[in-house]
């Protein structure tokens, strides 16, 4: 009897352990949606900041936000796909190949703000983008490419070795098999893999800091080799170096950087839900 | 002794091809690539820090680069204390958390939590620093007693939470591979689901709480920007355990607080890169040890 | 004589090979006729699986093997340098013994060879598709299906699919490891069936899976145990075989 009356305590104590760690989350997300909704309104997102940012819209931080998370992409899903191809068709089990999984892990555990440091030392300064929508992406890029090479190799390997097998056995090349079989089929897969990598690089801000954010750019960048402001960076800054700022503005660019990445997460879990359903095999 | 079926037509190839195949062969080889490129250029800029300052002053004890001292010690030990505190809080939490989704939850709790957890690793730091210094520091404050809220423990107490999504789906994992025959063993000899957790499949996934340790130390030590927002920033020696509530000063958080601010190329500069060596070479250690792990505990059939 | 008529299509001299020093096949002396079913039948573990893989290259990636000896396709040998391995598939196809359709649509798998090779007349290929789903014996019951997915035929159409696939590419040798293993008795019977119309155009090499099927089906027959060719020879191999070890096998003293 003493051991079932331990037993039912002790499970209402793991029960309350995973309250206390999720209860946060709700407070977190409730309160950011409860006290920035207020500052939501058309112009809040399509017009330019005024009056020292109190005032106005954060358009240029979400237009920036955009490009850079387009930029990661352009850079990060070929090098990244075309890596995880790779690591899944061709590599051996070779000392070459324990090394690229070594950098990869490596990669993968760099802090954002030794990312933000190397895009300094090598696209600001060595190569002399300045402080760029270009920049920022190409940082931006090199710590998203171990998400994504980590996902697409999966989403590869998860593809069945036989459907390889019959490709040879009709005259087809190794390459012909991958594309004709092996990555269409991995593609759901690899798709929410480069959505979950982008949904990380557009909510860093320490990447950015020195490699392409903007203080206050009350404009659209015309070019890649432009600052830009961003909506981390922003928020960033209206609630650590603005005296003064309407703390309802500041819970309204928080609520547009959340739902953004929040969104992102959705569309991606949805994919891989749709995916898992619609296998052929 | 089954072929590779991918390499089935090695050597067939058409000069289109040969192209491709020679491209992604390049892109494999490129991760490789980048980290020497990181670590080049963090050396780049970080080394003529130990030919500028020297050592007594590098490795002392005053971090006021306005007046020439580059003491990087406060700053280490504000990292190592807001990161071992982050998962001491951390782990408990994590771990009664994965045996409470993985063992005991009924279903509908399960669908709950594991959302709710996945919605709390996409967050983004800054989303949380944010939080962290407008509702967790008051709160510390008022109920804590600390003067500011923006303390180390505020710091760990975010890094923790930051670190749980890690931490459980390691420790979920490691609970995964524990065979079902320890616990049917267990269960056949009398024992309640509660003892039989306690004192069979958590022992048994010890290596694994192990890796979930050293991967959130990785991830804590890394956090720049809510650490920056809820430690306080004053690049003090911590002393004595009431550190933990006074505001103190990371790595992370003095690269970003002050590299905006630096003349290019001055010792300040160097300093800072030099910092970042620093935090590369940590975490790729601890992330080696942790992978180590891994791979030692997967050939040797995922136990122990 | 009958035998004496048909030319020899494929010809195996003296083919030995092992897996990391374990002998699969110990010195193989052999001939394949063209136009005519040749069957390969033994205990499991005694070398025809990897014989015929050997036929179209399909063991080129395994590593740790030794081979010694020829194979020779109308007199050219396949192993030698310079031989294109993806020509070699499209004239000697394969069927595999659990049906493995591709994920893609039934015309798409009899259509995946062809187009890999460069055919692009849709005319030329809709007649391929119809000739070789006729030939399978499934054209009646898929040519109103030929958009859906493969996945979605029975395991006994999936089988014939895959025939038709290989036919597709019009290959002068069809290589079929245990083609009707798990298959119903009327999908067996179906595929045996078309196996002897299919071999008016090509050499056909069967594994078969049990020793009533080669009695069934063959013209020839090899009797392979451990690696070793025991005998060959026509169908009365069944009923008066000369070697001890065949008559145990045949009237199911072993298996």
């Amino acid at each position: 009897m003493n051991r079932r009356l331990v037993q039912r305590l002790g499970f209402i104590l793991l029960g309350l352990v995973a309250l206390i760690v999720v209860l946060p989350i709700l407070l977190v997300v409730g309160a950011i949606v409860v006290r920035g909704i207020g500052a939501i309104n058309w112009e809040f997102l399509s017009s330019m900041p005024r009056a020292g940012m109190k005032e106005g819209g954060i358009l240029p931080a979400i237009v920036g936000t955009l490009m850079l998370t387009l930029g990661t992409a352009l850079a990060a899903v070929p090098i990244g796909v075309g890596g995880a191809i790779y690591l899944a068709e061709y590599a051996r089990d070779t000392a070459l190949t324990r090394a690229i999984r070594l950098a990869i892990l490596n990669l993968a555990g760099v802090p954002s703000i030794v990312y933000g440091l190397f895009g300094l030392g090598i696209f600001v300064l060595f190569l002399r983008f300045g402080t760029s929508v270009l920049a920022g992406s190409l940082t931006l890029a090199i710590m998203t490419l171990p998400v994504i090479i980590s996902t697409a190799e999966e989403a590869l390997r998860s593809v069945p070795a036989d459907f390889r097998t019959v490709s040879a056995s009709l005259g087809g090349t190794r390459w012909q098999a991958i594309r004709a079989i092996v990555l269409p089929q991995a593609l759901p897969g690899i798709i929410t893999g480069i959505i979950l990598g982008l949904l990380r690089a557009a909510g860093e801000t320490a990447p950015i800091l020195f490699t392409a954010a903007a203080f206050f750019l009350p404009r659209i960048p015309r070019s890649p080799f432009e600052q830009t402001m961003a909506l981390p960076y922003h928020l960033y800054v209206i609630s650590t170096q603005v005296p003064g700022m309407p703390a309802r503005v500041q819970y309204g660019t928080a609520l547009v950087l959340l739902a953004l990445v929040l969104s992102l997460n959705v569309v991606a879990s949805l994919i891989r839900r749709r995916f898992r359903r619609k296998r052929q095999w | 002794m089954r072929p590779r079926a991918g390499s089935m037509a090695a050597g067939a190839l058409r000069p289109g091809e040969f192209l491709i195949e020679t491209l992604i062969r390049v892109l494999g080889f490129s991760t490789v690539g980048f980290v020497l490129l990181i670590f080049l250029f963090l050396a780049r800029e970080g080394i003529p820090a130990f030919f500028e300052v020297p050592a007594s002053n590098l490795f002392g004890q005053r971090w006021y680069p306005t007046y020439g001292m580059f003491g990087t010690l406060p700053l280490l030990l504000g990292s190592i204390l807001v990161t071992v505190f982050a998962v001491l809080i951390a782990l408990p939490l994590g771990v009664a958390t994965a045996v409470f989704v993985r063992e005991v939850a009924p279903r509908w709790a399960r669908e709950v939590l594991k959302p709710l957890i996945e919605v709390l690793a996409g967050i983004p730091s800054v989303v949380l620093g944010f939080f962290g210094m407008t509702l967790l520091a008051p709160f510390v404050r008022e109920v804590l007693g600390a003067p500011t809220g923006l303390t180390a423990f505020t710091g760990a107490l975010l890094l923790a939470y930051m670190s749980l999504p890690t931490m459980i789906s390691v420790a979920d994992d490691a609970l995964d591979a524990v065979p079902r025959s320890y616990r049917d063993a267990s269960l056949a000899m009398g024992a309640t689901h509660w003892q039989t957790i306690w004192r069979v499949v958590v022992p048994a996934a010890r290596s694994g709480v192990l890796t979930a340790v050293m991967l959130g130390m990785g991830r804590a030590i890394g956090e720049t920007m809510a650490v920056m927002m809820v430690t306080g920033n004053a690049a003090r020696l911590p002393r004595g355990l009431d550190a933990l509530f006074r505001p103190v000063r990371t790595m992370t958080a003095t690269i970003a607080a002050e590299m905006g601010e630096v003349a290019r190329g001055s010792a300040h500069f160097h300093a800072l890169f030099a910092i970042g060596i620093v935090l590369f070479v940590l975490t790729f250690l601890i992330n080696l040890a942790a992978a180590r792990s891994i791979f030692a505990r997967r050939r040797r059939g995922g136990l122990r | 004589m009958v035998e004496a008529e048909r030319g020899s299509k494929v010809r195996i001299e003296g083919l030995s090979y092992e897996y990391a020093g374990k002998p699969a096949l110990r010195n193989v002396d052999f001939e394949i006729p063209d136009r005519a079913v040749t069957v390969l039948f033994g205990p499991a573990g005694s070398g025809k699986t990897t014989l015929l893989r050997l036929i179209n290259r399909l063991n080129d990636p395994v590593e740790h093997t030794r081979m010694s000896g020829r194979l020779l396709l109308d007199g050219q040998d396949l192993y030698a340098p310079g031989v294109r391995v993806t020509e070699l598939r499209r004239r000697v196809g394969m069927v595999f013994a659990l049906p493995l359709p591709l994920p893609l649509s039934v015309r798409e798998n009899v259509l995946y060879g062809p187009r890999l090779a460069g055919a692009r007349d849709r005319l030329r290929l809709s007649e391929l598709l119809e000739s070789s789903l006729r030939r399978a014996a499934l054209w009646e019951e898929v040519k109103d299906r030929l958009d859906a997915p493969a996945s979605s035929l029975s395991g006994g159409q999936q089988q014939r699919l895959c025939i038709a696939r290989s036919l597709a590419l019009q290959p002068e040798v069809l290589l079929l490891d245990e083609p009707t293993s798990g298959l119903d008795p009327i999908s067996t019977a179906k595929v045996e069936e078309s196996l002897q119309a299919l071999k008016a155009d090509c050499a056909i090499v069967v594994v078969p899976h049990s020793v009533q099927q080669a009695a069934r089906i063959a013209d020839r027959a090899a009797f392979l145990l451990s690696g070793e060719l025991v005998e060959s020879g026509g169908p009365q191999l069944f009923t008066r075989p000369r070697d001890k070890r065949t008559e145990d096998y045949v009237t199911g003293r072993f298996g």
